[in-house]
């Protein structure tokens, strides 16, 4: 049992880094999914994980696989897209979902052709795919500081963003922080985005966001238990997903986001607001 | 002695250049209680977001009295019910102009919240989620909101909506205590007959203001005729309203506007803006 569940984290340093650097992904990564999910835009999370991917690749392109420009490059381009994006609905009659897959398919199409430009296809699977195992000192910091930065920003700015998911025209009577507020949660996206692109890669790191987030919302109707409660999921899809790739030999990023996606389908059906408890619900009723 | 809360000059308020409340001039007066009525689309809910200032004026302009507190109720779509939030989270949100972004809650806040619950018959409920609510507990816990917010200036926007007959009769109650304790409120409603019987002052919208004053002068059958040949509709080709000319507008120099049925009813409709600039629309002073 010791030397399935603990002995690979103990006897090899990579799969030390790699529990470290995805734990410090799930504790900033999952509560955003919250309130991603909760605002509705599961499905920008998504976008924004492609439309990181032309700054990634710009950075590749001039400085080949090296962490510091790709991460920069891709937190320039993820900005560009979620003020384009935010910006073109805030002032346009264009919705959000609209402007975010405009800018997003622009952005993926330039990622594409720069990376084209030069490397191989073992390139861009790198970028697309990323690889946990893989994670250096330098990867583990930037980790760490975006995980710092995420928790910081998300406990200032907790009455706010509870207030603009609830209420919005409230919020903005009675304070200037409404629109702020978005921009501010748009940029914790990308900058967590960007932190799982090492580990996970431009296309997975959103999973790791947004599955313990969906998982989490059968089981508690408070928004604070739920944060937790995605937290928790999201280190246990990571552990599992280590181990799992550890003796299986399967691909690190996969393992933990398909472990989270089986959080997820076990909660559609058996957490205390899925599925079958609806269903034995309706067999029995109350008085009032 | 009684002293303006609100003072609209020539106030024009639309979206993307077409006006959805036209040429309002006129003042509130503090510890008044006043209706907002008119069709769909006349520009009440407008009006309401224009004062609270989430709405810029296109042109002319609208004075809130300084130091005055506002708590604004939006209308119950605006609000994501699904949102996992309890009763007590949702009338908390009426302690941000105490506390603000971080500011402590106190257990004296917490008591003012609890408080408020109680005072519209919420008790037993803090603790349930709001998408178990119905229309009326949901509009109940809202009207404590407001009570938390502790606000000289109140403004309702349709607050009777999809809320039963014993739920107005308690909000109307409210509304009085209110009224009582010399608070300005102003509610966008759309029955007659409660604004008849709950609301001294009454503002009648078409775009254009039609009447206002006296609720019983106010709602007179030729104002609410006038009112109902309002076209709610945006045309494209409306022509530009010029402000200059609007300035001179006691002498009806419209040229343009004149003998034009095709533009008739609009609400640029210039040969009806000395209804919007006669003493007709004006509160009575006190």
């Amino acid at each position: 049992m010791y030397d399935l569940l603990v002995g690979p984290f103990v006897e090899f340093a990579f799969m030390q880094r790699a529990l470290g650097g995805s734990l410090m992904l799930s504790l900033a990564a999952c509560p955003v999914g919250v309130f991603l999910m909760l605002r509705r835009m599961s499905l920008t999370g998504d976008a924004m994980a492609h439309a990181i991917l032309p700054g990634a690749a710009a950075g590749f392109l001039l400085y080949g696989l090296e962490i510091v420009p790709m991460t920069i490059g891709g937190l320039i381009a993820g900005v560009v897209v979620a003020l384009g994006a935010g910006a073109v609905s805030r002032f346009t009659l264009q919705k959000e979902d609209a402007s975010m897959a405009a800018f997003y398919l622009i952005s993926l199409a330039l990622g594409v052709l720069i990376v084209s430009m030069r490397g191989s296809s073992v390139d861009l699977m790198h970028v697309l795919f990323g690889s946990v195992l893989a994670l250096n000192d330098d990867a583990l910091t930037l980790i760490a500081l975006i995980a710092g930065t995420t928790l910081l920003t998300l406990f200032v700015f907790w009455r706010a963003l509870v207030a603009e998911c609830l209420d919005p025209l409230f919020l903005r009577s009675v304070s200037r922080l409404g629109t702020p507020v978005h921009f501010i949660f748009l940029g914790l996206v990308v900058l967590n985005l960007v932190g799982g692109f090492q580990a996970l890669g431009t296309l997975l790191s959103v999973g790791l966001m947004m599955l313990p987030a969906a998982a989490a919302r059968f089981w508690t109707s408070r928004v604070e238990p739920m944060c937790a409660l995605a937290i928790a999921i999201g280190f246990a899809s990571c552990i599992a997903g280590l181990l799992l790739s550890y003796h299986a030999a399967l691909p690190s990023g996969p393992a933990i986001i398909l472990s989270a996606g089986a959080v997820y389908l076990a909660s559609v059906l058996f957490g205390s607001r899925g599925i079958v408890r609806a269903r034995i619900a309706h067999h029995r009723h109350r008085t009032a | 002695m009684t002293t303006a809360c609100l003072t609209f000059r020539d106030l024009t308020l639309g979206y993307s250049s077409h006006p959805a409340v036209h040429h309002l001039s006129g003042e509130v007066r503090k510890g008044s209680l006043m209706a907002v009525v008119g069709a769909n689309g006349s520009g009440k809910s407008t009006l309401l977001k224009g004062i609270v200032g989430v709405l810029q004026p296109m042109a002319g302009s609208c004075v809130v009295a300084p130091g005055t507190r506002i708590a604004y109720l939006p209308q119950l779509s605006e609000l994501d019910r699904t949102f996992p939030a309890r009763v007590v989270d949702l009338v908390s949100l009426g302690l941000w102009p105490k506390r603000g972004l971080l500011g402590r809650i106190t257990g004296e806040d917490r008591a003012t919240v609890a408080r408020a619950i109680s005072a519209v018959g919420l008790e037993g409920f803090e603790e349930r989620s709001l998408d178990t609510l119905s229309g009326g507990q949901l509009q109940r816990a809202l009207f404590a909101r407001v009570l938390v917010q502790d606000a000289e200036l109140i403004l309702l926007d349709e607050p009777f909506n999809a809320v039963d007959t014993k739920t107005v009769a308690d909000l109307v109650a409210l509304i009085g205590r209110w009224h009582g304790e010399k608070r300005t409120v102003i509610v966008v409603a759309h029955d007659l007959d409660l604004v008849r019987r709950a609301f001294p002052e009454t503002l009648l919208l078409a775009r254009r203001p039609i009447a206002w004053g006296g609720t019983a002068e106010t709602l007179k059958p030729e104002n609410l005729l006038r009112a109902r040949r309002f076209d709610e509709a945006w045309h494209d080709d409306a022509p530009w309203c010029e402000t200059d000319d609007h300035e001179h507008s006691d002498g009806h120099a419209h040229g343009h506007s004149h003998g034009d049925h095709a533009h008739h009813d609009h609400g640029h409709d210039h040969a009806h803006h000395d209804h919007a600039h006669g003493g007709g629309q004006r509160p009575p002073a006190a």
